[in-house]
């Protein structure tokens, strides 16, 4: 077990709590870095698959795990950043202009949407935002002339200071620039969460009126929240789109919606880990689903439903009997092994809890 | 010298009922006043107005001179007006300290990007924000929880956190709603010495709602009994506790 | 003539949403649980119907299994309750949502391993026959939607007003706390709830069927009904038939009257029109939370 001797206030906003810690995510961030020296291509395409779901569900874990707001509507800004990024790019502007500028343009929408949305809450926010992702795919539709309908487009070759970079040729590039993402949107929300807006998320999380009481202004938190959310999510459509290499208007589907919340649920709301987690569910789901059909001998029997009915499954056991996702189970048996021997079986046991009513009587 | 809060003919109806009816009181700087009457005589109603959470059907309420009822609920805190709740309203899934440093919200000067970045100047704002909460966590010796989920307290910690919340925000006027309901008799001592320390060491005005006697007249300068949402009696604990009116209201006509 | 037509189809496709977003009103009353899978409850009604009824399956009578189908499901419902939902007590509205979707997911994935994925109909008495009117030519079914919702829609409501246990669930509906002190059974009585939606959830089911085929995303509905009870607002049953009845009829006409693109956005449309500014809905009163 180790012991953190707290000597100053610097202690508790440091990135990490003691050097063990940095020593354990430096080393993760390195054979990160090295990986594709030791992975054959098509495992650094997974790895990018599940980081890119990851960066998506760091952004809608910011609004739905940090600030409350269940958003089932997070494809429309998966979609926005998409676009965006590859319309820009086929404007003539580079991909480290265009890039950001799609995640601010999300960003933005995100925020635009929010000003009625914030009044919204619980079912009617979850409502209306499914509302969002449905019409999402008859707008890209209506919206033809720039978005190519159903025909969709193919997302172009990325070029940075003159190195070319795309999924398919050059996967490692590809893969580390990912992996560059991924760190500094890791960073924006390790960031927030130690700092005043963090704390004002939590607030409006857990408590509106005692926020507002607290002189934080609710539909601006709310907002915020949206806003970075969005933006964040809007990068990740981007990422996507590049990793597909074509997208339409049925790519960013109310069924991805649906499942990046799940995703963030599995992994644990409330936490960076669970984005990641979550995300090295829903990537490797349909791998270990068809060797499972393999290996029963269902081979190329397709089963519709099959992976959404699993997933499903798996979520509901998640809520049933580890409502804290995987990062609380991991969180539990680290505590056990640092405890050793001196864990007991009732440390973690639930606290019963009255129905906590958000309903307005 | 003008008063530090005062609400004068101020009425709220939900409906038909009348929840607070043409109300009348001013609290002066540096003073413990209490609020007492029985369940459902408008209480609570009065701290909501002054929260801002309600909007007075008529009257008018001042604070500090500045009149309260331009502002909204989420701009009540910056004038320096901090507040309990009657059924504990903490950010549950958060540690005794991040409740704390949600209190220093007002005195936040960092902007959005600033912060995502985290630069310099954040780290010293935090820095600052900290020592500010460390004092209210060593004035309510709440040392032991600071890094304790809310979730997992008792309630009588949880009761002194929500005091701490609203120190933290660095307050003129403090609303206390029944700080010393379902508190232990240990526990009500505790928290009457900290109301009386709040209000000499730290010179914050204190009005409270509060049905425990005993508390009240150990550290209220004066009490306002309502029923009904009215005024019934006013002044120094002892002559409230005398007040006829007062006797009948709590005993009931039978009794008179 | 064309207009009563439309209306006429409308109105029947309504009763269908309307029943949905009556089941997910009764338990979101009930329970504050929002069950997103009672689109799902109805199409499985429908397949367990389908089941029983069809020829190529079992081939009862349909008198004999619409009603087995309905009690099938109100156990099934009330069985969920017990097994599932009743331990969700205090985690928050957002688990439920999610939990409920996940539930859809799984529903559906099951009705397609047992009664596959192509679309079947419901050898169904209702579905027999056209009526015309002069020279409107009204579907026998249609009709009997609209005549079965009716007759339903009385029967919940005497429920509600004249028996004990509709009126237990009434109050545990309305102050969970308060019933349980005055002695109502109040987990029981929520798990009655969900057995009363499954049921409900089988009508609006064979109804559904008889008009048309059935396929296990047909559960998909259920959000359209979920708009329809939004836009009427929530917490009250005869809104949510209203708000289903009213996006019944914009559907045909939206089809009929906007350009191709535009009918199928409108829905969703008035259901971000209506939130946008009546956040609770359109028949409703706004109350706030208690401090």
């Amino acid at each position: 077990m180790r012991i953190h001797f707290k000597t100053s206030y610097e202690h508790d906003i440091r990135l990490f709590p003691d050097w063990w810690t940095f020593f354990v995510y430096a080393t993760l961030i390195v054979v990160a870095v090295l990986l594709p020296w030791i992975m054959d291509d098509f495992y650094l395409g997974e790895v990018t698959n599940v980081l890119i779901w990851a960066i998506a569900g760091l952004g809608l874990m910011l609004l739905t795990g940090q600030t409350g707001q269940a958003s089932l509507g997070h494809a429309a800004f998966l979609a926005v950043g998409c676009y965006s990024c590859v319309i820009f790019m086929e404007q003539g502007l580079p991909f480290l202009i265009a890039f950001p500028a799609a995640g601010i343009l999300t960003g933005i929408v995100g925020t635009i949407i929010a000003i009625p949305a914030v009044r919204l809450h619980g079912i009617y926010l979850a409502i209306a935002t499914i509302a969002l992702s449905i019409l999402t795919d008859d707008l890209i539709v209506l919206m033809e002339p720039i978005t190519d309908g159903v025909s969709g487009k193919f997302a172009p070759m990325i070029t940075i200071f003159g190195i070319e970079i795309e999924r398919w040729t050059t996967p490692d590039r590809f893969y580390w620039l990912v992996l560059a993402i991924t760190i500094i949107c890791t960073l924006i929300y390790r960031n927030l969460l130690r700092s005043p807006l963090g704390r004002a998320f939590a607030a409006v999380r857990d408590s509106e009126v005692s926020a507002t009481a607290m002189g934080v202004h609710i539909a601006r938190t709310k907002a915020a929240s949206f806003g970075i959310s969005c933006g964040i999510t809007g990068l990740a459509g981007a990422l996507m789109g590049f990793y597909a290499g074509a997208f339409n208007n049925e790519t960013f589907s109310i069924v991805i919606s649906i499942t990046l919340l799940m995703m963030i649920v599995i992994g644990g709301l409330g936490s960076i880990h669970g984005a990641f987690f979550g995300a090295v569910v829903v990537a490797y789901l349909p791998q270990f689903l068809s060797i499972a059909k393999d290996a029963i001998g269902g081979g190329g029997v397709a089963i519709p439903g099959l992976e959404t009915g699993v997933f499903g499954a798996i979520l509901i056991l998640f809520i049933l009997f580890e409502p804290m996702g995987i990062y609380g189970r991991w969180m539990k048996i680290r505590i056990w092994f640092e405890l050793f021997p001196f864990a007991r079986k009732d440390m973690f046991k639930r606290q019963k809890s009255y129905l906590k009513t958000e309903r307005l009587r | 010298m003008s008063s530090l809060l005062e609400i004068k003919n101020a009425t709220l109806k939900f409906g038909g009922v009348v929840a607070v009816n043409d109300l009348s009181f001013t609290v002066e700087e540096g003073e413990v006043y209490a609020i007492v009457g029985p369940n459902g005589a408008g209480k609570s109603t009065v701290f909501n107005l002054i929260s801002r959470f309600y909007d007075p059907y008529s009257g008018s309420i001042t604070f500090d001179g500045k009149n309260l009822l331009d502002r909204n609920a989420d701009q009540v805190a910056d004038l320096g007006i901090a507040r309990t709740f009657q059924n504990i309203e903490l950010f549950d899934h958060a540690t005794v300290l991040q409740n704390l440093l949600v209190g220093r919200h007002r005195h936040r000067r960092t902007t959005m990007l600033e912060e995502m970045l985290f630069t310099p100047r954040v780290r010293r704002e935090e820095k600052r924000h900290r020592e500010a909460v460390e004092e209210v966590i060593d004035f309510l010796d709440l040392q032991p929880y600071r890094n304790k989920m809310i979730a997992g307290l008792p309630y009588g910690v949880r009761k002194v956190v929500e005091v701490g919340r609203a120190l933290a925000t660095g307050p003129r006027l403090l609303l206390l709603d029944e700080p010393a309901s379902g508190l232990s008799v240990e526990e009500t001592q505790d928290m009457r010495w900290w109301i009386d320390d709040i209000r000499k060491q730290m010179g914050i005005t204190v009005l409270m709602v509060e049905h425990d006697m005993g508390l009240v007249s150990g550290v209220s300068d004066r009490v306002l009994a309502l029923a009904d949402g009215a005024k019934l009696a006013e002044g120094t604990p002892a002559e409230v506790q005398s007040d006829p009116a007062v006797i009948e209201a709590y005993l009931g006509a039978g009794a008179a | 003539m064309e207009v009563l037509q439309l209306l006429v189809s409308g109105l029947a496709n309504g009763c269908v949403y309307g029943l949905i977003a009556l089941g997910f009103v009764l338990i979101y009353k009930a329970t504050e649980a929002v069950n997103f899978a009672q689109g799902d409850f109805m199409m499985l009604g429908a397949f367990v119907t389908l089941g029983l009824t069809n020829a190529h399956y079992m081939g009862l009578p349909f008198w004999v299994a619409a009603p087995m189908a309905i009690a099938i499901m109100a156990v099934l419902g009330y069985l969920l309750d017990f097994f599932v939902l009743r331990h969700l007590f205090g985690q928050s509205q957002t688990a439920v949502v999610i939990l409920t979707i996940a539930l859809g997911f799984v529903i559906r994935f099951i009705a397609g391993a047992i009664w596959g994925h192509e679309p079947q109909t419901l050898e169904s008495p209702l579905a027999l026959g056209d009526i015309r009117l002069g020279g409107v030519v009204l579907g026998m079914a249609d009709v009997a939607v609209i005549v079965v919702t009716v007759l339903l829609t009385i029967f919940l409501y005497q429920f509600f007003q004249r028996t004990k246990l509709g009126l237990a669930m009434q109050a545990a509906s309305q102050n969970q706390m308060a019933a349980y002190f005055m002695g109502v059974p109040v987990k029981r009585v929520q798990g009655m709830i969900w057995g009363l939606s499954g049921a409900v959830a089988a009508v609006a089911g064979i109804l559904f069927a008889s008009k048309g085929a059935i396929d296990p995303n047909a559960g998909l509905l259920g959000i359209k009904a979920f708009a329809a009870a939004v836009i009427g607002g929530f917490g009250s049953l005869p809104g949510a038939l209203a708000g289903g009845l009213i996006v019944g009829v914009i559907e045909p006409f939206a089809s009929r009257y906007l350009a191709a693109g535009y009918s199928q956005i409108a829905p969703y449309a008035l259901l971000l029109f209506v939130l946008v500014f009546r956040p609770h809905g359109l028949f409703s009163q706004v109350r706030t939370k208690k401090v």
